[in-house]
Order: structure tokens, then sequence, then C-alpha cells
């Protein structure tokens, strides 16, 4: 089952991303490549800086292009695989359906080659090889609305795994997204890891909450109404989220659910300025901040049941606000201006126990604003003001040590992937203010929204299977 | 006959003065002491404590009185129709960055507005804190808050009832000048006033 990773060094022709991603990956200058990988990689010998190689095949079949399509991009943007581009584009091919075993490892893969698959079957592993693939992904059909998948372990010479999906159809809104989840399947099958394609991200443009998928595919209006809208923030499960619109000088808070688009009123908030909600771990809780003539500070509300108003910081003379909380739901990172300038604070959910959580210089480090706890509760990441700009910070709350993250314009706002490892923010690097994705583990970045105007993202967790519309 | 009203009303202006000066009290003569070496002291002590306070109170009076004329002098100067308060009202202060104090040139701003507010008992406001696009736009609604309060405290100390007062913070997110320059920034960084109710009828202070 142990493969390892070939790499040969002459192969460097056709490693670009180029033709199946919607924009060429850009590298940040300034980055620290001392993270390490927090991925499971089953069958891997693991060597830094090396990422496994990966072919996803071409095949003629058009209802399918756009399948092979999407999964070659959520491939791609997982940065967890070199994804390997064929010389010629279509011009190696996979050997022919008939041909009996031509690969001599075929016959030993665990799992067996069986309908749809058996065409792939036949895959020439040893040229793969040469090319410095690991992995060999083949989209097929099988009958009349299945889409198969075949995982070949290219250095075990095996098909390693064959998914089955029923897809929608091409015109569904359902569509991609069971697209995205077939992604993820993949990477689960070659890496172990649960992948992020099937997520989105909520963020603010004119006034109003969109969502797009994380490829930035399939951008969607989910709230718009006279009222300018702020601080989309996702529910746990991915079936509802929050945001904060402007009535009359007040801060609303809403709960949206996403099957539906139905909202509510979060109770006890708009006759104050409430803003910046998030949701505990388990989804009962809404925190959020609330501006009076005291001042801002931390409060909660059971968002179930609508009901027990709790205020968790009493700052008179200074600001607490935009509560995240750990996804263990026991602490809440928040941001104070108790020492002066806003700065990054901890405290038990019940609002016991308040600390400085990210270390500053006092009277030398710029305002620190945005926390957002990483969805393994290892890191949070915030911006900081560096020399009259801003950028994005992680804060690692073990040591608490924080390490700069951006330097090439202004960047804000941070907001993590459900894998911990990739990250939205908001970033004028190309000129006008815009999403972009970075992954901490290679530094790559890349345009989430080519759009100026896009700001205040929320990544969501991964989402659950379509729910069942509710009456 | 048009000099009947002008008669009629100096008549009146007659019987008025005539009904003050009949109604004149009597002074109170000061209590007798026993002892009155120890009384006189006491009096001589007590008449410099008045005359000192008699002073002091002269003079604040006096400043009073000016610092009223100047606000009075400059609303006179812009007007007298209820438009004209109303633009006086309306009257923008601005702060520095990330700061919400009040500066010292907007104090006088400032109390034009509560000679305004003190004139007109029905008039209700709200005054709105606004910031530059440069801070982080969700602190900014706390900031912009602050600034909106510092505003209303300022109104409250000088008499104003803050139940007249609304306060509310819109951040960044409701610019005065688009540009992305330090003038605009300057604009920005603001607290706007809006009159709530009894905005009708204004009267000059």
């Amino acid at each position: 089952m142990t493969a390892a990773v070939r790499r040969s060094g002459g192969l460097a022709v056709g490693l670009s991303a180029a033709l199946l991603a919607a924009g060429p990956p850009v590298r940040l200058t300034a980055q620290d490549s001392s993270a390490v990988d927090r991925g499971v990689r089953i069958g891997i010998l693991y060597r830094p800086g090396v990422r496994p190689g990966m072919v996803v095949l071409t095949r003629r079949a058009p209802v399918l292009d756009s399948v092979r399509l999407i999964v070659a991009r959520d491939i791609d943007y997982s940065d967890r695989f070199e994804l390997i581009t064929l010389p010629g584009g279509d011009s190696i091919r996979l050997a022919a359906p008939s041909a009996p075993g031509p690969s001599p490892a075929a016959g030993t893969g665990t799992g067996k080659a069986t309908g749809g698959a058996a065409a792939a079957a036949g895959l020439n592993y040893p040229l793969y090889q040469a090319l410095g693939a690991d992995f060999a992904v083949a989209v097929t059909p099988a009958g009349a609305d299945t889409t198969v998948i075949t995982v070949h372990d290219v250095a075990a010479g095996a098909v390693r795994r064959e998914l089955r999906a029923r897809l929608p159809p091409l015109a569904d809104p359902g569509f991609r997204m069971a697209v995205h989840r077939l992604s993820d399947r993949v990477l689960e099958a070659t890496l172990g890891a649960p992948g992020i394609a099937a997520t989105r991200v909520l963020f603010v443009m004119d006034g109003k909450v969109y969502v797009i998928d994380q490829d930035g595919a399939d951008r969607r209006l989910v709230s718009s109404t006279d009222h300018a809208a702020l601080s989309p923030a996702w529910g746990g499960d991915g079936r509802r989220f929050s945001y904060m619109e402007f009535w009359e000088g007040h801060g609303r808070l809403f709960v949206q659910d996403v099957a539906t688009g139905k909202r509510a009123p979060v109770v006890t908030t708009g006759q104050a300025l409430d803003f910046t909600p998030a949701f505990s771990p388990d989804g009962k809780t809404l925190a959020f901040s609330r501006a009076t003539e005291e001042g801002t500070d931390v409060y909660a509300v059971n968002s179930k049941e609508g009901c027990c108003l709790q205020r968790l910081t009493v700052g008179r003379f200074y600001d607490n606000l935009s509560p995240t909380y750990s996804p263990d739901g026991q602490r809440i990172a928040f941001v104070s201006t108790r020492a002066g300038l806003p700065q990054i604070y901890v405290m038990a959910a019940d609002g016991t126990d308040q600390q400085l959580f990210a270390p500053f210089d006092y009277g030398a480090t710029g305002s620190s604003n945005a926390p957002e706890w990483s969805p393994d509760g290892q890191a949070v990441a915030f911006h900081r003001d560096v020399g009259g700009t801003l950028q994005v910070f992680v804060l690692d709350v073990r040591t608490r040590a924080v390490r700069q993250l951006t330097s090439v314009g202004r960047n804000e706002d941070p907001t993590w992937a459900p894998d911990s490892r990739h990250m939205a923010f908001v970033s004028d690097r190309s000129g006008y203010r815009q999403l972009w994705i970075i992954d901490l583990e290679t530094g790559r970045i890349r345009p989430l929204l080519q759009q100026s105007g896009a700001r205040l993202p929320a990544w969501s967790p991964r989402l659950p299977e379509t729910a069942p519309s509710t009456p | 006959m048009k000099r009947l009203p002008l008669l009629l009303l100096g008549g009146f202006a007659i019987a008025a003065v005539a009904a003050c000066s009949g109604k004149k009290p009597e002074t109170t003569p000061l209590p007798q002491t026993a002892n009155a070496d120890s009384a006189a002291e006491a009096q001589r002590l007590e008449d410099e404590r008045r005359a000192r306070e008699a002073a002091d109170a002269a003079a604040r009076e006096a400043a009073d009185r000016e610092a009223r004329q100047r606000v009075a002098d400059s609303l006179a100067a812009l007007g007298r129709t209820t438009e004209a308060v109303k633009t006086i009202l309306a009257t923008t202060i601005h702060f520095d960055y990330d700061k919400a104090i009040i500066r010292a040139g907007d104090a006088s701003v400032l109390d034009q507005k509560v000679a305004i507010l003190q004139t007109n008992p029905g008039l209700r406001i709200r005054i709105s804190g606004h910031c530059d696009e440069r801070g982080s736009d969700e602190y900014n609604l706390a900031l912009g808050n602050r600034r909106a309060t510092a505003a209303k405290q300022y109104l409250v100390s000088h008499g104003i009832d803050g139940g007249r007062i609304e306060t509310v913070s819109y951040g960044e997110e409701r610019p005065l000048d688009p540009g992305h320059n330090e003038e605009a920034w300057a604009k920005n960084r603001r607290d706007e006033f809006d009159i709530l109710a009894g905005g009708d009828a204004l009267r000059q202070p």
C-alpha cells in the first residue's frame, strides 16, 4: 500500500495548472514557509515542499466535461497536489479500453475494477509514473445518471477507489455542489484528508449579502433589502447564517435558513446597534457586539429559543467587540480597546477569565481587529495595522506566537476554510479591494472574486447534503 | 384713526409701571444680637464674603452673557428663519483619526446646538457617528458610536436633557466624500446631526 513519492526532476514541463485553473496562481513574496503540514496522508511518504503529482485524465465525453473541469479545479485548489497537465493536451490518452492488462501491476489493485471503471483499468501506469504522477483520476459515465470517478494509485499500479455518484442535471442549481462533494471524496480516497471543495463563502458587496462557491463560481445574492447589511457569519452546521442590517440607525441581527431563504430577526436585537454576530459551535448561542452610549460590549443570546440575553463584557470606558468562538465552544476571542488601541483578547464563553490573547508591544503595535478562530482550534487569524495599512496575522493558540501572513498591499478580514489551512481575505494587492484565498501551507494565493467592493468574507463549514425542504 | 392703538398702548404701559412701584416689598431689618463686638466682626466678614461672591457671580454672569451673546451674534449673522436654524443644527463636527474627542474648535459648533436646543424644547435630534475607510470595517461601528456619544455627552453636560438626543453609528458605511485621500478621510470622520421631532418651526436663540 505504501507508495513512495516519485518526482523525476526533469519534469518541470506542464506542471502549471493554468489550463484548468481560472487564473494563474500567484505566490506571496514574503511567505513564512515553516508551516507544518497537518494533513493526514495515507500511503504517502511525506516530504515537506513536495506534493504528490495528480493527473486528471481527459476523455471524449462532452457531458462529463464540466464534471472533469470542476473536479480538476477543486483538486488544484486543494493545494495538496502537483496537478500535472499532460503535454499536448489530449495527445496522451488512456490506453485502449479493450487492451487487456497493459500495466504489469493492474491486477494487484485492491479495488477491483468493475463496470464503468473497467475501461480505465487499462491505464499505462509506467507512463504516468514517468510523468511524475502519483495519482490519476478518470471521470466516466455509468448508466444514465451515474458518474464514476476512478482514482488510480499510479505508483502502486492499481485502482485505489471507485467513487460513484448520482449527479443532478447540469442545469440543476445543486449540480456544482454535488460535483464538489465528489472532489472531496477524491481527496479522501487519495490522501485521507477531508477536502473543502463543497464549501461556500458569504460576503458583503454594496450593502447586500452574497454567497459564492469556494472555486469562485455560482455567485448568488442571498439577502437584499433596502437596509444595508454587514458581517455575515455561518452557523456551525452550514444550514443557516446570521448577519446584521442597519434599521433606522439601529443594528438588527437576522438568522437566515440556507435551504428556504427565510429569515427571522434575532430577538432583543434592533433596539441598539448590534453587529458582528457569531454562532457558538453547537449553534445554540449567538454572540454579538452591542454599541450603546456606554460603549460597545459583547453579548450573547440563545438564538434557538430567542431568549436569555447575557452580557459578557462590561467595559464602560472602552469597547469590546467582534466575538469568535473556539471550536469546542469553551472560549471566545474578541477585540478590546482596554489598553488603548484595539487588540485581541480571550475569555471563557461565559465572560469570565478575560485576558490578552495576541501579544503586542504597547505604543508600537498597531490596532488589531477582526479575529476568527480556526476550525481546528489551533490558531486565531486577525488583521493588524502595520505602518498605516492592514495585514493578516495568525496567532498560535498554544504558544501565543504571532506571525504575519501577508505583506503586499492592504489585507484584512481573514476567514478560515474548514481545513484550517486555507483562508479567504480582502486585499487590494491587485489595485482594488477584492476577495482572495491563500493556502497557508504552500503560500499559494488566488483570487476568489475578481470584482471590486466585496468584503467581510465568511467561509462556510463543510456543507451538508441539500437539506430537506422545511415547510 | 391710526393713532388710537398707540395711545392705548401708552396708557397700558403707564398703568403697568404704576402697579409695579406700588407693590415694592419692604426691606426686612437685620436681627440684633447681644454681643455687639463679635456681631460687628461677624457682620464684617459676612459682608466681605457676600461682596466676593457677588463679584464672582457678576464676573461669571458677564462671561456667560458674553458667551451667549457670541453664540447669539453668530446665529443672528446667519439669519432668523427655521431653515437657517436647521442649517446651524446640521453643522457637522470632525474628529482626528481613530479618535472620539471633541476638538477645541468644534466646541463652539456644539455650543450653538446647545442654544438651539434650549430655545426649542420640543426639538429632538439624532447624532450619527461616522469614520473614514482606513480602519477596520466592524471596529469603525464601535468608533462611530464613541464619536456620537461624545457629542451627546457634551450637549448633556451643557444642560440638554439626554432623552432628547439619540445616538447611532454608521462606521465607514456612509462616507460623505468617496475619495481615498486625506482630504476625503478628514471630511468623513464626523458627527452628523439630524432632527427627529419638533423641527417644524424653530426659534432663533
